[in-house]
C-alpha cells in the first residue's frame, strides 16, 4: 500500500497533456469529464431528436417528415437518451465521486475505466450512422419488437452491436464500481456509512451485471433470425414472437431502476445540505433501495399486460408491481421527512432537487396507476405512458442530474456557477417541462396512442400545446450549456465546503481538488461519515 | 430602436402563436378516459378514477407536508435546524399505511381482471387479424369476412404535403371504407391474430386493447349496451403506417345486424362471382386499380415508386416487366424477410387477377399481357 503511494506521489504532475491526456486518461476525475461531456452531448443530439417528434405533432396531418423517419426519430430519441444520456451521465458522477466519497486514491480498475468510456464514441458512431444507410435508421421503437424489427434494412446490424458495445461498457464500468467500493473504502468507511450516492450506485452495479447479458442475448437472436436463418421469434419457424418480450423487459425494467436509482442517490445527497439537517432514516433509505432493486427482476410483464397472459401471470405481475409503490413510498417520506423542520435555503441544486421529489412523484403515481393490470388495458401503448416514463425520467433522473451538476460543479471547477442564471433555468425548465408533458396524461386517456406521426383532430389542442412547452424546455437547455462553459472557464471561487450544510468527505477537498486525491486514506468516524 | 425592435419581435412572436392556436381552436380539451359502452369498461372506468383519486389524495397529503416545510421552515424566516434522523414509529406507519391502501386497491382489480377473462358462453365470434395497415375481420359464425382499410379522403390528406388540412376531413384518420358491424347486447367473442407484426386492437369504448400476434390467437370479448359508432387505434407499433389503420365498430340492434349480415353474404358472393369467366383488360385495370388502391398504395405508392430501399418500385421494376408466372409468385407468396405480404391467401382469384394486369400496365409500365382469373387459380394449384 505505502508503495504505491509513494509511486502515486512520484508522478504526480507527469500525465500527458493535450488530447493524449484524455485519451489515455486512466483518472477517474478525467473519465468522470468525459462521462460528462458526452452526456451533454448526446443529450443535445437526443434532444434535437425529440425536437423533430415535438415539430410533426405540432398540428395533425404530415408536415415535415415521413412516417419512416418519424419512427426511426422516436427509435433513436429513446436509445440516445436512456444509453447516451442517462446512463453514462450517472456513470460521470459515479467516477466523479465514489472515490472521493469514501476516501480511495482512484476507481479500483483505472485502465478499464479508460476503456468502458472510449467504447462509448463508438458505439453511438454505429448507432447514429443509421440514419444514412439504405433503409434508414432502426424504426422499430426502442424496444426493438419482433417480427417488425426484423423489417430493419441495413440499420438492423449496427443497432444490434451498438447495443453490446454499450452493454459492454456499462458491464465493465460496473465491475468497476462494485471492486471500488468493496476494496477501496477508507478505514472506518463501513457500509453503512456510504454516502447514500455510492450505495444506489452498488445497487445499480449488480442489477446491470444482471440484465445487460439478458438484452445482449435478446439481441443477439434478432441478428440470427434476420441473417442466419434461426426461428427464435418467428411463429412461422416453430417461434414464440412474444418470447422476445418477456427476455427484453427482464432486462427493460430493471433498466428503469439502473436509471433513477443513482438520480434517488444524488437527490439524497443535496437535500439534507440545504435542509441543514441529516438524511432522515439512512438504514430505510438503504433497505428500500435494496428492495426496489430486487423487486424489479418480478414485473418485467406488467410492461406486457396485453399480450394475452394466463389470469395467473396477469394477477401476480399485478401484486409484484403495486409492491414497489412501497419501498419507493418509503424514500418520498423520507425526503420529504428531512426537509421537515430543517433550516431550507433555496439554491439551484435545491431547487431542482425538490422539484425531483415533487414530479418524480407523480411519475412514481401513474405508475402505480399503470401497474393495475384492467385499467392497463386502456393505458398501455397510449401518450399517458408516454406522460409517466418522462415524468419518472425528464423530471426524475435528467432533473436529479441537473441537481447533481449544479450541486458539484462548483467543486470539479473551483467556481461558483452563476447563481441567477441557474435559478432562470430552473424556472424555465420546470415550467415548461410540465406544459410539455402533463397535457400527454390527458391525451393518452382521450385515447391518443403513442409512437404515431399524425393524429385524429380531436387531440390537437393538447399535442399543440405539448409542443410549445418542448420547444421551450429544449430551448431552455441552452442555457444550462451557457451556464457550464460558463463555470468552467471562469467565475466566483468556490470554497472547499461551497454550501454551508454540505457534509461528506468530497467536501474536505480543495475546489477543484488536486489531480490525485486521498493518496493518504483518510480516517472516517461516525462525525464524518454521513453527509 | 433596440428596444422597439425587440417589442416588435415579441409581438411578432405573440402573433404567431395566435395564429397558430387558432389555427387548432374550437375542438374540445378532452381530459379523461371514457367510461364507454360496455360493462368491463365501466368496470375498468371505475377502477381508473378509485386509483386516481387515490393517489390525487395522497398526493395532497404529501406535498402539503413539503410546501409547508418549504414555507416555514426557512433558513431566512430564521429557521434553525432540528437534528433528528429517524423515528421507527414513523417509518413502520408509512410502510403499513400503503400497504393497506394497495391491498384495498387489489380487491376491485382482481374481480375486473376475472371479468376480463371470463371469454366464455359467447353469443358468437369474430376473428381479428391484423395486417400491416389493415384489420380484417371474419365472422366466423356466419362465415364471411372483409377488410377494412383507413377511409380514402383521411388517406389523402394524410399524405406529406398533401396540402388537405385535417380539420376538413370527417373524422379524419379514425374512419374505414368497412366498419366492423357488431349487434347490441350480444356477448361477442374476439380471437385475435396478425399476419405479419404485431398490432394491437383498440376500441377504447368497448374498455380494453388487445395485442394481435402472429402464432398466437388471443381472446377477449364485449358486449355492447348502446347502438353506435365507436372509433380507435391499432396500439402496437407496427411499422410506418402503424398510425393509420383505425378501427371503427358500428353496433346496431340485433334485428338489424342480421339484415347486414344477410347483405353481406350476398355482396361476397357477388365479389368473388366472375371468376370463371375471361375478363377483358378494361375491366381488369379499373378493378386492379380499385384493389391497388386498397392493398398495394401503402407501400408501392399511388405513383407506383415505392419508398426504396424498403419499398420497392413497381414503375420500371423486373418483375411487373419480367415473366407472368414469377410475378404472380411474389404478389401471391410475398417475399420472405420483408413487408411484402403473402396476398394470395388474402384476395381472391379475380382481385389477384385485376391487380397482377394493373401492375403490369399502370405507372409507365407496359407489358401488354393481360392476367386472368383462370390464370390465379391454376397457379393456386
Amino acid at each position: 500500500m505505502s508503495e504505491a503511494v509513494m509511486h502515486g506521489h512520484e508522478h504526480h504532475d507527469h500525465h500527458p497533456t493535450g488530447w493524449k491526456r484524455w485519451l489515455f486518461t486512466t483518472n477517474h476525475k478525467d473519465i468522470g469529464t468525459l462521462y460528462m461531456l458526452f452526456s451533454l452531448v448526446m443529450f443535445f443530439v437526443g434532444g434535437a431528436m425529440a425536437m423533430v417528434i415535438r415539430a410533426e405533432l405540432l398540428h395533425p396531418g404530415l408536415q415535415y417528415v415521413d412516417t419512416q423517419f418519424f419512427n426511426s426519430m422516436t427509435t433513436l430519441h429513446a436509445l440516445v437518451m436512456i444509453f447516451g444520456v442517462v446512463m453514462p451521465g450517472t456513470v460521470g458522477f459515479a467516477n466523479w465521486l465514489i472515490p472521493m466519497m469514501i476516501g480511495a486514491p482512484d476507481m479500483a480498475l483505472p485502465r478499464m475505466n479508460n476503456w468502458s468510456f472510449w467504447i462509448l464514441p463508438f458505439a453511438f458512431t454505429l448507432l447514429l450512422v443509421t440514419l444514412f444507410v439504405p433503409g434508414g435508421g432502426p424504426a422499430g421503437g426502442w424496444t426493438m419488437y419482433p417480427p417488425l424489427m426484423l423489417q430493419t434494412g441495413d440499420a438492423m446490424p449496427f443497432v444490434i452491436f451498438a447495443v453490446h458495445f454499450l452493454g459492454a461498457s456499462s458491464i465493465m464500468g460496473s465491475i468497476n464500481i462494485i471492486a471500488t467500493i468493496f476494496n477501496m473504502r477508507a478505514p472506518g468507511m463501513s457500509f453503512m456509512r456510504l454516502p447514500l450516492f455510492v450505495w444506489t450506485w452498488l445497487i445499480t452495479s449488480f442489477l446491470l451485471i444482471a440484465t445487460i447479458p439478458v438484452l445482449a442475448g435478446a439481441v443477439t437472436m434478432l441478428l440470427t433470425d434476420k441473417y442466419f436463418g434461426t426461428s427464435f421469434f418467428n411463429a412461422a419457424g416453430g417461434g414464440d414472437p412474444v418470447l422476445f418480450q418477456h427476455v427484453f423487459w427482464f432486462f427493460g425494467h430493471p433498466e428503469v431502476y439502473i436509471l433513477i436509482l443513482p438520480a434517488f442517490g444524488i437527490v439524497s445527497q443535496i437535500l439534507p445540505t440545504f435542509s441543514r439537517k441529516p438524511l432522515f432514516g439512512y438504514e430505510s433509505m438503504v433497505y428500500a433501495t435494496a428492495s426496489i432493486a430486487f423487486l424489479s427482476f418480478f414485473v418485467w410483464a406488467h410492461h406486457m399486460f396485453t399480450v394475452g397472459m394466463p389470469l395467473a401471470g396477469e394477477l401476480f405481475f399485478m401484486y409484484a408491481t403495486m409492491s414497489i409503490a412501497v419501498p419507493t413510498g418509503v424514500k418520498v417520506f423520507n425526503w420529504v421527512s428531512t426537509m421537515w423542520r430543517g433550516s431550507l435555503t433555496f439554491e439551484t441544486p435545491m431547487l431542482f432537487a425538490i422539484s425531483f421529489v415533487v414530479l418524480f412523484s407523480i411519475g412514481g403515481f401513474s405508475g402505480l396507476m399503470l401497474g393495475i393490470t384492467p385499467a392497463d388495458f386502456q393505458y398501455h401503448d397510449t401518450y399517458f405512458v408516454v406522460a409517466h416514463f418522462h415524468y419518472v425520467l425528464v423530471t426524475g433522473a435528467i432533473f436529479a442530474m441537473m441537481a447533481g451538476v449544479y450541486y458539484w460543479l462548483p467543486k470539479w471547477t473551483g467556481h461558483m456557477y452563476d447563481e441567477t442564471l441557474g435559478q432562470w433555468h430552473f424556472w424555465l425548465s420546470t415550467i415548461s417541462v410540465n406544459v410539455l408533458f402533463f397535457p400527454q396524461h390527458f391525451l393518452g386517456l382521450a385515447g391518443m396512442p403513442r409512437r404515431i406521426p399524425d393524429y385524429a383532430v380531436q387531440f390537437a389542442e393538447w399535442n399543440f400545446i405539448s409542443s410549445i412547452g418542448g420547444f421551450v424546455f429544449g430551448l431552455s437547455q441552452l442555457l444550462f450549456l451557457y451556464i457550464i462553459v460558463k463555470c468552467i472557464r471562469g467565475g466566483e471561487k468556490a470554497t472547499d465546503r461551497v454550501w454551508e450544510g454540505a457534509h461528506g468527505l468530497e467536501w474536505t477537498l480543495s475546489s477543484p481538488p488536486p489531480y490525485h486525491t486521498f493518496v493518504t486514506p483518510p480516517q472516517v468516524t461516525d462525525a464524518t461519515a454521513h453527509s | 430602436m433596440g428596444h422597439s425592435k425587440t417589442g416588435g419581435g415579441i409581438s411578432g412572436v405573440l402573433a404567431t402563436l395566435a395564429l397558430l392556436w387558432s389555427q387548432t381552436a374550437g375542438a374540445d380539451y378532452a381530459l379523461n378516459m371514457t367510461r364507454g359502452v360496455t360493462e368491463l369498461s365501466r368496470e375498468f372506468y371505475d377502477l381508473h378514477m378509485l386509483i386516481l383519486w387515490i393517489c390525487c389524495a395522497i398526493a395532497v397529503l404529501v406535498f402539503s407536508v413539503m410546501f409547508w416545510s418549504i414555507f416555514k421552515h426557512r433558513k431566512s424566516q430564521g429557521a434553525v435546524a432540528a437534528q433528528f434522523h429517524h423515528s421507527t414509529k414513523a417509518e413502520l406507519i408509512w410502510t403499513i399505511i400503503p400497504i393497506i391502501i394497495l391491498v384495498g386497491m387489489a380487491f376491485p382489480a382482481t374481480k375486473a381482471l376475472v371479468k376480463m377473462e371470463s371469454t366464455g358462453d359467447a353469443d358468437m365470434t369474430v376473428k381479428i387479424t391484423g395486417h400491416q395497415w389493415k384489420w380484417h375481420y371474419e365472422y366466423v359464425d356466419a362465415g364471411f369476412g372483409f377488410f377494412s382499410v383507413l377511409a380514402a379522403d383521411s388517406n389523402e390528406a394524410r399524405a406529406l404535403g398533401s396540402g388537405k388540412n385535417p380539420e376538413e376531413v370527417e373524422n379524419y384518420l379514425l374512419e374505414v371504407d368497412r366498419p366492423l358491424v357488431l349487434p347490441v347486447g350480444k356477448k361477442v367473442r374476439f380471437l385475435m391474430t396478425a399476419n405479419d407484426v404485431i398490432h394491437a386492437w383498440w376500441v377504447p369504448a368497448l374498455g380494453w386493447k388487445r395485442d394481435s400476434i402472429p402464432g398466437y390467437i388471443n381472446e377477449s370479448w364485449a358486449r355492447i349496451d348502446e347502438p353506435g359508432t365507436y372509433r380507435g387505434q391499432c396500439a402496437e407499433l407496427c411499422g410506418k403506417d402503424h398510425g393509420f389503420m383505425p378501427i371503427v365498430v358500428k353496433a346496431v340492434p340485433e334485428d338489424e345486424y342480421y339484415a347486414w349480415v344477410e347483405e353481406a353474404l350476398v355482396a361476397q358472393v357477388d365479389a368473388s362471382a366472375g371468376a370463371d369467366r375471361e375478363w377483358s383488360k378494361d375491366e381488369l385495370m379499373t378493378k386492379g386499380e380499385q384493389v391497388y388502391g386498397t392493398f398495394c398504395v401503402a407501400c408501392h405508392q399511388p405513383n407506383g415508386q415505392g419508398i426504396p430501399p424498403a419499398f420497392p418500385a413497381l414503375a420500371g421494376s423486373v418483375i411487373a416487366a419480367g415473366p407472368v408466372a414469377e410475378h404472380l409468385d411474389r404478389v401471391m407468396n410475398g417475399k420472405p424477410g420483408t413487408a411484402m405480404a403473402a396476398f394470395g391467401a388474402q384476395l381472391n382469384d379475380v382481385d389477384l387477377a385485376a391487380v397482377t394486369t394493373y401492375e403490369r400496365n399502370a405507372f409507365g409500365n407496359n407489358a401488354g399481357d393481360v392476367v386472368q382469373p383462370a390464370a390465379i387459380k391454376a397457379a393456386r394449384k
